[in-house]
């Protein structure tokens, strides 16, 4: 059995909204485990389930060989990073670490050990005396991070903890989060609605939307393979693009091109889907792309125009390159670099 | 800087205002330093007098009553312990109460509230022979358990407590609960702390709601050792003299300067947490 297991999972509120349907998850010791998917997917809420804060409608969760789903959230050995910290005001940044601990009948030296180990690890040793008002944002989002650590507990929940950060300190502190959940080695789950930081912090990835995982992986597993439409349009960044088109005999018609020999049995409308990045600039290319609007961002450049009648079709070209609005551009996919959904399941059908 | 004439108007405005509050109790106290014979047949004064040691040391020491068994400083001493008691309890219980209201989300708290609430139009003045009947028949008149229970619930500052629970966000409980916090430790080593400064700024209000009672303490109290000071201003000086002797103004200003002091005290040593408790909160 892994370290957390969830059974058929469901959440159903008063009001009838059903938020979580019956999700199956396992999670292993030590892993980090991110759940991403837009606002109102249902993360959030499969997230406390696991801490408590939300009662379990249907299904079961283990964790560490116990059925928890009646188990006080106090007494669950859970610790939680919220979105805007919740950090107690009125109690100092060393009060703020020692509380959980005091409550758990700890002696004082053992506490105050544990604090300033827990202080060092993330730098705060400083600021142990300020009350939380006193804090930057990052430090904040620090003192959190060391108010779960000090407990020591089976498991990290962070219930997007960056979004409330600057851009900069936000890729910051996810390499700070990362690092730091492998040097304690706690097993963790991360909800965010931000792709980025869910690829670069995952171990695992479940993308959710509407209450179901769509789908369960590897990051690279998810960006190579999406198993949906839902999938493909959600992890990529820039988004990947969608061509409405028609699969008969293993040949697929696109507006203005065609592949042939494609790898599906599937016969009938479709959506093809091809990522920014895997278009590179041929002679005869299957497509012609009329700039519209380059973005230069140095490293390289998003290239967006039109081919016929779709619009914002999106092109990675290299930085070094110089594109210019009006310009065409003959483009080709990299060999087998493109998705075909089911236009009316969202499926992936190749 | 150039005075606008606007500014002129508004400070006449508040010149005014000062002076009403003030003078009263300015001339309460000149009157209190004079000879009774003298504020007889010259009215109150506007200046000070010779009389202030005098007057102020017999109100003080001296025994009045009807049986003479009670002095002002006795009095004094009631009127506090009941203010306390009054404010102390009212506060625990609003805040309390108002913790189960927002807290515990059963399907009557609203209802409840609002019970609680409604209340207000049902002062004790209303309800004073039922709580006497209730108060007497306990066997607790003549006692300070009489004179503060029935006046310990607090609609206002049930209401007042409940408004800025309220505004707590949610995520701070649920830390806590994840930090291994019961329901009582989070009132306490929360809410309790969170709400100080409107801890103290009820507390100044209900120590002088407690004190300024009147009816309720001139029925409950018979033995005269149980007198608070406002009864006390009504009897202790008419009924011990009777038509021969002058009337004592002069005491009674110097008594009533005196009981001002044990309010404007708890004002003074609070105000810091008054003044921060209307008008912002500590988050």
């Amino acid at each position: 059995m892994s370290f957390l297991d969830l059974k058929n999972v469901t959440k159903i509120y008063p009001n009838g909204t059903k938020a979580v349907h019956e999700t199956s998850l396992s999670i292993s010791e030590g892993e980090f485990m991110v759940f991403v998917g837009p606002s109102g997917c249902g993360k959030s809420t499969l997230l406390r389930m696991v801490a408590g804060l939300e009662d379990i409608t249907e299904g079961d969760i283990n964790l560490d060989g116990q059925l928890i789903n009646e188990v006080d959230p106090s007494e669950r050995d859970v610790a939680m990073v919220f979105q805007n910290y919740a950090l107690y005001p009125h109690m100092n940044v060393y009060n703020n670490l020692a509380y959980g601990l005091k409550n758990r009948g700890i002696d004082k030296e053992t506490i105050e050990q544990k604090v300033n180990d827990a202080a060092k690890l993330l730098q705060i040793s400083d600021f142990l005396q300020r009350k939380p008002s006193m804090l930057s944002g990052g430090q904040r989002q620090r003192v959190a991070m060391g108010r779960a650590i000090v407990r020591n507990p089976k498991i990290f929940l962070f219930d997007e903890p960056l979004s409330n950060l600057d851009a900069k300190l936000r890729i910051q502190m996810r390499l700070e989060i990362k690092k730091l959940q492998q040097k304690v080695g706690v097993t963790s789950i991360f909800v965010t609605h931000d792709q980025v930081e869910a690829m670069t912090l995952a171990d695992r990835l479940a993308v959710i939307n509407n209450g179901i995982i769509e789908q369960l992986g590897t990051p690279i597993e998810i960006y190579n393979n999406p198993e949906s439409l839902f999938v493909a349009g959600f992890i990529g960044s820039p988004q990947m693009n969608f061509l409405d088109a028609n699969l008969n005999n293993k040949t697929l018609s696109a507006e203005n091109f065609e592949i042939k020999n494609i790898d599906s049995d599937y016969n009938g409308e479709v959506t093809l889907g091809i990522r920014p990045e895997h278009l590179i600039e041929s002679e005869n290319g299957l497509i012609n792309l009329k700039v519209e609007l380059v973005e230069q961002l140095g490293s390289d450049n998003l290239v967006y125009g039109q081919i016929k009648n779709i619009k914002d079709f999106c092109y990675r070209s290299p930085g070094n390159q110089i594109i210019k609005k009006g310009d065409t551009l003959s483009l080709n996919i990299e060999e087998n670099k493109y998705y075909i959904f089911d236009k009316s399941t969202g499926k992936r059908v190749n | 800087m150039k005075i606008k004439p606007l500014q002129i108007v508004a400070h006449i405005i508040l010149i005014i205002g000062v002076l009403l509050m003030v003078l009263p109790i300015w001339i309460s106290f000149a009157s209190s330093t004079h000879e009774n014979v003298s504020i007889l047949t010259e009215g109150m004064r506007f200046t000070l007098g010779d009389q202030f040691s005098r007057n102020y040391n017999e109100v003080l020491n001296e025994k009045g009553g009807w049986s003479e068994e009670v002095t002002a400083a006795k009095m004094f001493i009631n009127s506090f312990i009941m203010a306390l008691g009054i404010a102390t309890l009212k506060v625990a219980i609003s805040a309390m109460s108002a913790y189960a209201l927002v807290y515990y989300r059963f399907k009557l708290a609203v209802p409840i509230f609002w019970l609680i609430f409604i209340t207000l139009l049902v002062p004790l003045e209303v309800r004073i022979f039922p709580s006497y009947k209730i108060v007497s028949d306990l066997g607790l008149t003549n006692s300070y358990t009489g004179l503060i229970l029935p006046l310990v619930a607090s609609a206002t500052a049930t209401f007042f407590f409940r408004q800025f629970y309220k505004t707590i966000p949610d995520e701070l409980l649920e830390s806590a609960k994840l930090d291994g916090a019961n329901a009582w430790s989070f009132f306490i080593d929360f809410l309790v702390p969170l709400s100080k400064t409107m801890i103290a700024a009820m507390f100044i209000f209900m120590f002088v709601y407690g004190y300024s009672q009147y009816l309720w303490p001139l029925i409950m109290t018979t033995a005269e050792e149980y007198w608070t000071v406002v009864m006390g201003m009504k009897i202790i000086y008419t009924e011990s003299y009777e038509g021969v002797a002058l009337p004592r103004t002069a005491e009674r200003f110097a008594y009533i300067i005196l009981s001002m002091i044990p309010p404007v005290l708890v004002v003074v040593f609070l105000q810091k947490w008054f003044i921060k408790g209307l008008i912002q909160t500590e988050k």
